[in-house]
């Protein structure tokens, strides 16, 4: 690597390498992944700029199509809910990739790992003795007025007290370049299938450059996915059969099921599939009933169970949750995990960590005002112009206002919702996150950029270095998620 | 493997089987029709509908592309060839990671192609405003479900899923043609005396290549076509890959290498079901056949076909809770 820069950093003193693709690069106060400052490339860019700079002119462009075509015989696709027509789309991914020094990333890995630590035990604190409640450290009522607050879940012990096995955590950079926590994803977080992909992708693409690069494998996730799962076997099953289940092929994320279940070699069951009797819970097999005892589900607490939870549910399995809570099978994640990821929540994960681990905490969170406590309430609605307002249940980027690009009667169409149910609402400051490059046409131009690393947690935390980078694809837009016309870019951990 | 997908393999088996055993009738129909005198077009297409198990709510109207295109395309009809491709692409979908990539590939860029907007349109059956357009599609859909069935030979393990696509073929092909032999029963065995011209000789190729057994049949009888032994050679001949016989044995073999994966011990009954299907096979003889009542033994080999669907389900898919725990 450092060859290779200082190689590079001549070449583009001396103005060989080519920044004509550059043009179009202005740069304001967001952090920029590529530019320290107006000319001043960082070094982790050069060689890449280097490599793109020799490609002959329409080589760029013909890759990018190999690279769509890569994706679209792969079938990588998702479902885009709420429209008729055309509902399988490509996920959208740019080819340019968003590299992250190891120092950076050592921070950020160690930043993760105390932070699921803290939420697990917080989790199995909330579902047990409560002590965090009565230390008055994080407040009674919040915790039990989240709708995911399961009551079925207290004084349940569950395998390694692992509440949480998977999480998605998405990060954003301030503008001076620190990586934030802007929300936890703790039931059922999803993306990772194209995190893999994409690499699969840009390996094919981009050989030399990758090789140069000396980029920090991620191919093994499957593989610890598996080995977190296996972890977590009801005791007595040392072979444990497990299974990954999926709401189906209607679901958006059912690619990433798919595949998921092909690279750990498990089975894809649906709902159907699986049988409980006398609390044992079985799989439906030519060769007759097979007993599961760990299922990695991909289906949301409310429907897993129409006994237990909600009783319209087709896609769920009558009496798994007795079963579960029989200690006969288990499940990753646990019910009820999405108390921890709750929007106002959030706010106290900071104080969560200094309770349980006394320690100040290493990834800090982004300033939140909750709307149910008043006086954050009226600055909230005083200044809906500046800041984003989120309603704490929802994801996937609905349900949410951005200030400064709304109009005055979004503006009181919120704040009524406000005032109507201030517990479902959050507001935090209009963030710059940071800005990556990406290839827009035939040059490069400034996208803001987020981060979701993947973190597992069974007898031990496991994390793959980078995650996926989802990218806003408009021009100035801030909202990430594939169902509001985001992308993603492989991610570069250099070793 | 688990029962639901063995559920989708199966089907997804039988709805290619049958979108391209519904588009070569169509297209050998098609076909034939240059040929044909006025009224015989009244008895033939009528003859067609019959073979392909009288869809419900289609009847011969007169016009013949106007019936090609319903069997085609109209999707109100579950047995449509797009209908058909529509749905044996959507059970792959629902276990896509059982089947290999390049299975997957074949079904899939059929389903694209087939309902592409604008591809009805373009696909109008009708002779006057396109010359190639019917014969041209028709072609496409057998092709595309011929390489299906060797890309699934070639790349995916033969194993339990494999044999369950092998079964839901033969199952669906040895129903389709005992159908295809009872459509012909009036016109070629019922009046064995009749005086045979031109015309009858067109129709009894019709029939071989309704099976796509014109040239095989040649090869062992010579161009020398004679109804019984176009029956015989349909219904016995123990090489040819559409022939009833051969289906059946393709079947039993394929439900008894299931049988020897799954572990079932109670699978004695779909075995013995499928194994006396294919000895009564193997030991008929077609002037018995003939003597008798041809469309009452074709029926029974119907009966018997719907006993083994019914019986692998109730044995591999549909089995209850208590019988599984029991045994």
């Amino acid at each position: 690597m450092d060859n290779i820069s200082a190689d590079a950093l001549q070449k583009v003193q001396s103005g060989q390498i080519d920044l004509a693709a550059l043009k179009k690069y202005a740069l304001d106060h967001a952090y920029d992944e590529m530019f320290a400052a107006p000319g001043q490339l960082r070094e982790n860019y050069m060689p890449l700029l280097d490599h793109f700079g020799s490609l002959p002119p329409d080589e760029l462009q013909r890759r990018k199509q190999a690279a769509d075509l890569s994706f679209l015989n792969q079938g990588i696709t998702f479902t885009v809910y709420g429209r008729e027509e055309g509902t399988e789309k490509i996920f959208p991914y740019d080819l340019i990739p968003r590299i992250i020094t190891s120092a950076e990333w050592e921070r950020v890995e160690r930043g993760l790992t105390q932070r699921i630590t803290a939420l697990n035990l917080f989790l199995k604190d909330i579902y047990n003795d409560g002590r965090i409640l009565k230390d008055g450290i994080v407040p009674r009522e919040l915790v039990y007025s989240c709708p995911q607050y399961r009551r079925q879940m207290m004084g349940l012990e569950v395998p390694r007290n692992v509440y949480v096995a998977v999480c998605g955590t998405d990060l954003i950079r301030l503008e001076n370049g620190d990586f934030v926590v802007l929300e936890d994803n703790l039931r059922v977080p999803s993306g990772v299938s194209y995190m893999l992909t994409n690499r699969r992708v840009m390996k094919r693409i981009f050989p030399q450059l990758f090789r140069h690069y000396n980029v920090k494998p991620i191919e093994q996730y499957t593989q610890l996915l598996l080995g977190t799962l296996r972890s977590l076997s009801p005791e007595g099953r040392p072979e444990p059969n497990i299974v990954l289940l999926s709401p189906g092929v209607f679901n958006s994320a059912y690619f990433e099921h798919a595949y998921l279940a092909r690279q750990m070699g498990i089975e894809l069951v649906e709902g159907r599939d699986l049988v409980v009797h006398d609390n044992i819970c079985y799989m439906r097999t030519t060769s007759g009933l097979r007993r599961v005892d760990v299922i990695y589900r991909r289906v949301d607490d409310d429907f897993i169970d129409p006994l237990s939870f909600r009783p319209d549910s087709i896609l769920g399995v009558a009496g798994l949750f007795n079963a579960y809570r029989a200690g006969n099978v288990t499940l990753a994640n646990a019910f009820g995990t999405g108390v921890a990821d709750d929007k106002a929540l959030y706010a106290f994960v900071p104080s969560i960590i200094k309770y349980y681990l006394s320690e100040e905490p290493i990834l800090q969170n982004v300033k939140t005002y909750l709307c149910a406590i008043d006086k954050e309430r009226d600055y909230v609605i005083a200044n809906l112009d500046k800041l984003v307002v989120k309603a704490v249940g929802e994801s996937g980027g609905y349900g949410m206002l951005i200030g400064t690009q709304s109009s005055k009667k979004e503006r009181e169409v919120f704040a009524e919702k406000i005032k109507a149910n201030p517990r479902n609402y959050i507001a935090q400051p209009t963030i710059s996150f940071s800005r990556a490059p990406c290839l827009i046409g035939d040059e490069f131009e400034p996208r803001h950029v987020d981060l979701r690393p993947y973190v597992l947690y069974g007898d031990k935390v496991r994390i793959v270095p980078g995650g996926l980078t989802r990218v806003a694809l408009k021009q100035g837009s801030l909202v990430v998620n594939s169902s509001q016309g985001g992308g993603s870019k492989d991610t570069w951990v250099l070793s | 493997m688990l029962s639901r997908v063995a559920d989708s393999l199966y089907w997804m088996s039988r709805y290619l089987e049958r979108a391209e055993h519904t588009t070569r009738l169509l297209d050998v129909n098609l076909n034939l029709m240059l040929d044909e005198t006025s009224n015989s077009a009244d008895h033939r297409w009528p003859r067609l509908l019959q073979s392909l198990g009288r869809p419900r709510r289609l009847k011969w109207e007169g016009n013949p592309y106007t019936l090609a295109h319903t069997l085609t395309f109209d999707l109100t009809n579950p047995a449509s060839v797009v209908a058909c491709v529509i749905s044996a692409r959507e059970n792959a979908r629902h276990m896509r990671e059982q089947i290999s990539t390049e299975q997957w590939h074949r079904l899939n860029s059929l389903y694209l192609e087939v309902t592409r907007p604008g591809f009805k349109k373009e696909m109008q059956l009708d002779a006057e405003s396109s010359t190639e357009g019917p014969v041209a599609f028709l072609q496409q859909v057998m092709e595309a479900v011929h390489q299906f069935q060797g890309v699934t030979d070639s790349t995916m393990s033969h194993g339990e899923g494999w044999h369950f696509i092998q079964v839901g073929r033969y199952l669906e092909r040895a129903t389709a043609t005992t159908f295809l032999l009872e459509a012909y029963h009036e016109d070629l065995w019922a009046h064995p005396d009749r005086a045979v011209d031109g015309n009858e000789y067109l129709e009894w190729m019709g029939l071989l290549r309704s099976a796509t057994a014109f040239e095989a049949y040649c090869k062992v009888y010579t161009a020398d076509l004679t109804p019984e032994r176009i029956l015989e050679f349909i219904l016995l001949d123990p090489e040819f890959p559409h022939s009833v016989r051969f289906s059946i044995d393709a079947l039993h073999a394929a439900l008894g290498a299931i049988q020897q994966q799954s572990g079932k011990r109670r699978a004695d009954e779909v075995q013995r079901l499928a194994g006396k299907l294919s000895a009564s096979l193997a030991f008929a003889s077609i002037d018995e056949i003939l003597d008798r009542d041809v469309v009452g033994y074709l029926r029974r080999i119907q009966q018997q076909c719907n006993a083994i669907h019914n019986e692998i389900y109730e044995l591999y898919v549909n089995y209850s809770i208590q019988t599984a725990l029991a045994g």
